[in-house]
């Protein structure tokens, strides 16, 4: 299919693009098969370059002859163009509306995107399983990387390799899979060095209603237990839903069947559930009009901050059972691919220091979101302003950034990112130049040969250029675990993302550069002050080799 | 000493708030001024809990329970204290005592009349004339065309209430000036808050008028004429009544009220509607009640936070700040406010709009100045208020802890352009309630004479001179003098304000974030000065080794 055939007028001159905070720009318009620009004439002004992929709906209006086209990004902010002529407008209207909704992934940007820096290291190639088992062999010997599913028939969401414990071969494998929804069988998620303890995940156990079991399946966990030591299961769900999954084949773990086990149910909500909440929540932030009985009702009814709550509740819970109970925990909820995901990688923020650092952050996503198979191309089809029929789009990545936000402002010198980070994080799953979010597992990406002919996102993150911007001033590493408050006044809402385009951030942003002037100012003043110091000690020596030598 | 029936109790378990489950075992101790928790740790190691009698609030024993005899007192800091006696005697002599200690009765029992910070009588006076408001005033450029000092009110006999100094238009004749405050509730006449030099606007501030249904006063109206020629930018002023409509006209059946337009030429009126000190303290106490729930979901929390009002009235009170600012600097229009007796309301949309207008206020000094003007010399009762002495509890509100959130929540927007942190506005807040320093202590519509203000200026101290020589604590370190923007712009949407977890959450540590970025940056700003010191000698003692070792190379050769 040729973009031509999409874009009925490419050009329109005279366009008023209006957005909040900033001053009006007139110019002109033009569709590419991937962007929306508009350009004044006049240098000093910004152009905007609008991806298709980040438009997430679209509005039309006309007065007269001049018609508006208000466009909803998925990003959340909210553009306004005024174009004259009807005609125009309405062929304007159904190009940009037919290049943001396109079916096939092939067509997207990052097929046709060419990088204009050089790659130095490839992002593709940056987070291997191979490479983060090499680590954990160097901690425990009870573990081995099992190629049962190589060719993603025993679990089409699961990457090639997978890390399980050594005493368990591949056909155990094979039935505690058939176990398992999806085929998602227990497999190590994090290893605790202080205390060798384990976090696993899978998905529900198909237990049914007449409670099925699997001795495969409760070997292959009770092979992670030490002698006599219990461990916990988390299941995400309340025990009312996992109740209810039992009629469709699924459930939980049986008490009689898993004696070493203790299970606690939490109440993290279904992927449905958390899209509803965010399109409140956002049609809240975006309405100016309230009172302030209404916002906080608002804010109140969209459930988002209590999905928060009880996302890092239940991450804390996990990592309270390994670091201070010494058991190891398996978690999962109903597919294994959302809320226990959300739960296993905050659970490795709060523990382990390696994942506050960028590269360790990039690895955590890659290994715990990516390779574990969060379906991103489905959650992130959408955003807040879908207006259509919900299909499978959900914030489920969204709120685990949103977490990790509330973490980080509670411990603002412990990781080695900022804000800006998970923000960017935030709008490339959404819509992107990179392949690195397409797709919606490893065997996906495989076939759509991402790495071969797309650009990955940790390329260019990683360059020192672009690293800069996400580096935290005040980080200063540290070993410890981090335990976050949960109490609700504890938790804010993230307005680097929520208020982002309804404020104008010119005070927070002198505020921050400030910040950042005194530490570099007081990194250069320590440096000038030793180079000082050696040089008097150079002077010293010399002049009393001098003295010496008289 | 009299009152102290216990003044040690062993084994005394202190309950944490957040998270539940830590509770700390120890000995309490009652002086005559505190209430002293040592806690018991393993390691020899004392953590000690100092409460100010003033600070209590109310002392509640509840029900017996199986772990011993509870004890919750709650400060007017915010602060919980939830104890828990094995001895039901031991609580209930506690309890006996502080409801005495809490409640002093007479104002020389104030710890103000006790507290002695070891300084001489010269120092003593030199604090309390440390603050002056009639340099404010000529800071403002006071006297000048349109505006005098006027010295009238010297023996507090126009208005007990108000300063000694006003702030006049330099048209008003003496007769109009007396006659508008006969006019005027408590006699508190229109006269000069601030002045903005480059609008030549002035903001006014008074009481509601003696107008009733029908009364008019000529003089009051010539008053107000006065106001508005000192302002040649602009043929008309606003008249600000910040009450909520219907209680101003409820004020009318009471011979009092607000001003008529039709008798007022040029005169533009409007209602604000800040609600009542009595509505006000029932929203704290509601406010109070989420900070203190146990365990509360997110739901609970918000529809709480909701439910109190609190973040309503705090942000109608920005709005008529933003309201008057607005008026002086971009419309260039003089400003006359009241509420009822003006010292309530009037004092908190006055002193804000003054942070607004001018950056000095945002200093650590110039917030001394602007509370000691619009608050203490304007005759706030914060005896009253603040519930200093055993009185009515109706009198009590938190007119002046909504100021003091008011200015946070500017500081939330606008990090760089004040000059002291959140830690400072807190520390002003429990001083206040404190009653160490004799600042807040007396300023009731009676007492306001120069005989009372000697006695507590030589019988107390001053707090200003505290906080100067602690300010290093109280610095914000994203402080820029040089930021151009003087007049701040608050965005006053509802999604811009938050709850103050600093201020009443205070003692919930394990609520705040773990690591403080403001501590961070204050030990760098430390250090930076250390560096300084040590560059500059470092570049004066190099400098003479070079020399030194340039002339012993000479002598060599």
């Amino acid at each position: 299919m040729e973009f031509a055939e999409l874009i009925k007028t490419p050009r329109v001159d005279g366009v008023v693009l209006h957005r909040p905070f900033m001053p009006t720009v007139e110019g002109t318009l033009c569709l590419t098969g991937h962007h929306l620009i508009l350009s004044s004439r006049q240098d000093t002004t910004e152009e905007l370059w609008l991806l298709h992929a980040n438009i997430d709906s679209t509005e039309k209006r006309f007065v007269g002859s001049l018609g508006t086209i208000i466009v909803k990004c998925k990003d959340l902010r909210v553009i306004q163009l005024d174009i004259p002529g009807m005609e125009e407008c309405l062929n304007i209207a159904s190009s940009i509306e037919a290049l943001s909704t396109l079916d096939s992934v092939s067509l997207m940007y990052p097929f046709f995107y060419r990088p204009l820096f050089e790659v130095i290291e490839d992002g593709w190639q940056s987070f291997v399983p191979e490479e983060s088992f090499k680590d954990l062999e160097s901690m425990t010997d009870e573990w081995r990387l099992s190629e049962v599913n190589k060719d993603f028939s025993l679990c089409p969401s699961y990457p090639s390799l997978l890390t399980v414990p050594k005493d368990i071969d591949d056909e155990s494998l094979c039935k505690a899979a058939s176990f398992r929804h999806g085929g998602r069988f227990p497999v190590l998620s994090y290893y605790h060095k202080k205390n060798a303890m384990v976090m696993m995940r899978a998905a529900q156990p198909l237990t049914g209603t007449n409670g099925r079991r699997c001795k495969e399946d409760e070997k292959l966990i009770n092979a992670t237990l030490c002698a006599g030591k219990r461990g916990y299961i988390i299941d995400t769900r309340t025990i009312a839903v996992a109740q209810q999954a039992k009629a469709r084949g699924g459930g939980f773990e049986q008490e009689a069947n898993y004696p070493q086990w203790r299970r606690i149910h939490k109440a993290i909500e279904r992927s449905n559930v958390l899209q509803d909440s965010l399109i409140k929540l956002v049609e809240a932030c975006n309405d100016q009009s309230h009172s302030m009985d209404r916002w906080l009702s608002k804010l109140e009814a969209s459930n988002w901050q209590s999905n928060v709550k009880e996302i890092l509740t239940t991450a804390c819970l996990a990592a309270q059972c390994i670091d201070r109970e010494g058991a190891s925990v398996l978690v999962h909820g109903t597919e294994g691919t959302d809320s226990t995901l959300q739960v296993t990688s905050l659970a490795q923020i709060i523990l382990d220091p390696a994942c506050r650092t960028i590269r360790g952050f990039e690895a955590l996503i890659e290994r715990e979101w990516l390779q574990a198979g969060h379906p991103f191309q489905q959650r992130c089809a959408q955003s807040a302003y879908s207006n259509g029929k919900p299909r499978s789009e959900a914030p489920v990545f969204l709120l685990f950034l949103d977490c990790v936000w509330q973490i980080l402002r509670q411990f603002p010198c412990s990781f080695q990112f900022n804000e800006n980070l998970l923000i960017m994080l935030f709008e490339h799953a959404y819509a992107s130049q990179f392949g690195t979010f397409l797709g919606n597992c490893v065997a996906e990406r495989g076939k759509l040969q991402l790495s071969q002919k797309t650009v990955s996102l940790w390329s260019w993150v990683n360059r020192p250029q672009e690293l800069e911007r996400f580096l935290n001033p005040l980080y200063e590493p540290n070993n410890l675990v981090i335990w976050p408050s949960v109490a609700p006044q504890s938790l804010l809402l993230w307005e680097g993302v929520f208020l982002r385009w309804n404020r104008s951030t010119k005070c927070l942003d002198e505020a921050y550069q400030e910040m950042v002037h005194i530490i570099e100012y007081n990194k250069e003043l320590q440096n000038k002050v030793n180079s000082l110091r050696r040089q008097l000690a150079q002077l010293e020596t010399e002049d009393k080799m001098v003295a010496d030598l008289k | 000493m009299e009152h102290i029936i216990t003044p040690k109790v062993e084994y005394v378990k202190l309950l944490n708030t957040y998270p539940e489950k830590k509770s700390a075992l120890g000995t309490l101790y009652l002086t005559a001024t505190h209430l002293i928790y040592v806690e018991q740790t393993n390691n020899n190691a004392r953590t000690e809990t100092w409460v100010l009698h003033h600070h209590i609030l109310s002392v509640e024993k509840l029900p017996l329970t199986a772990s011993g005899c509870p004890l919750l007192i709650r400060c007017k800091t915010f602060q919980l204290l939830h104890l828990l006696f094995q001895r039901e005697r031991d609580c209930q002599d506690v309890f006996q005592s502080l409801l005495r200690l809490s409640q002093p009765v007479k104002e020389e029992e104030l710890y103000a009349f006790l507290y002695n910070p070891h300084q001489n009588e010269e120092d003593r006076r030199q604090g309390w004339e440390f603050i002056s408001v009639a340099n404010d005033f000529s800071r403002m450029g006071l006297s000048n065309e349109y505006w005098e000092i006027s010295h009238l009110n010297k023996n507090y006999e126009i208005c007990s209430t108000y300063p000694s100094i006003l702030g006049l238009p330099k048209n008003a004749s003496v007769a109009v000036v007396t006659g508008s405050a006969k006019f005027r509730s408590r006699g508190r006449l229109p006269v000069l808050s601030y002045y903005h030099k480059d609008t030549k606007a002035a903001l006014c501030r008074c009481s509601q008028p003696l107008s009733g249904l029908t009364s008019r006063c000529v003089e009051d109206e010539q008053m107000l004429q006065a106001i508005s020629q000192a302002n040649s930018n602009c043929p008309f002023i606003y008249v600000v009544d910040t009450r909520p409509k219907l209680n101003a006209m409820a004020n009318r059946a009471a011979g009092k009220g607000y001003e008529n337009e039709d008798n007022y030429s040029n005169i533009r009126f409007q209602f604000q509607g800040i609600e009542n000190i009595h509505i006000m303290r029932n929203s704290l106490q509601k406010l109070l009640e989420v900070c203190s729930m146990k365990s509360p979901s997110m739901s609970d929390y918000l529809t709480g936070l909701e439910n109190s009002g609190w973040l309503r009235h705090i942000k109608s009170v920005m709005d008529a700040g933003v309201f008057l600012a607005k008026a002086v600097c971009d419309e260039r229009v003089s400003v006359l406010v009241h509420c009822s007796d003006g010292w309530d309301r009037t004092a908190q949309v006055c002193s804000l709009a003054c942070i607004l207008l001018d950056p000095y206020y945002r200093t650590i000094k110039g917030l001394m100045v602007l509370i000691e003007k619009e608050w203490i010399s304007f005759g706030h009762k914060f005896s009253h208020r603040c519930g200093h002495l055993d009185t009515d509890p109706k009198e009590v509100s938190p007119v002046f802890t909504q100021f003091l959130e008011c200015v946070w929540q500017l500081s939330e927007q606008f990090p760089c352009v004040f000059e002291f942190n959140e830690r400072y506005l807190i520390e002003i807040h429990n001083q206040v309630y404190a009653c160490q320093y004799g600042n807040f202590i007396g300023k009731t519509a009676r007492t306001h004479t120069h005989k009372h203000t000697c006695m507590l200026h030589e019988k107390t101290f001053s707090l200003w001179p505290y906080l100067l020589k602690n300010q290093h604590l109280y610095r914000n370190p994203l402080y820029r003098r040089s930021l151009e923007s003087t007049v701040l712009r608050p965005s006053t949407l509802p999604l811009h304000f938050k709850f103050w977890c600093g201020m009443y959450n205070h003692y919930d540590r394990g609520m705040h974030p773990k690591q403080s970025v403001l501590d961070q940056l204050l030990s760098l700003t430390q250090k930076q000065v250390e560096g300084e010191r040590t560059m500059t000698e470092l570049q004066r003692v190099s400098g003479f080794v070079e020399v030194l070792s340039v002339w012993r190379g000479i002598r060599l050769i």
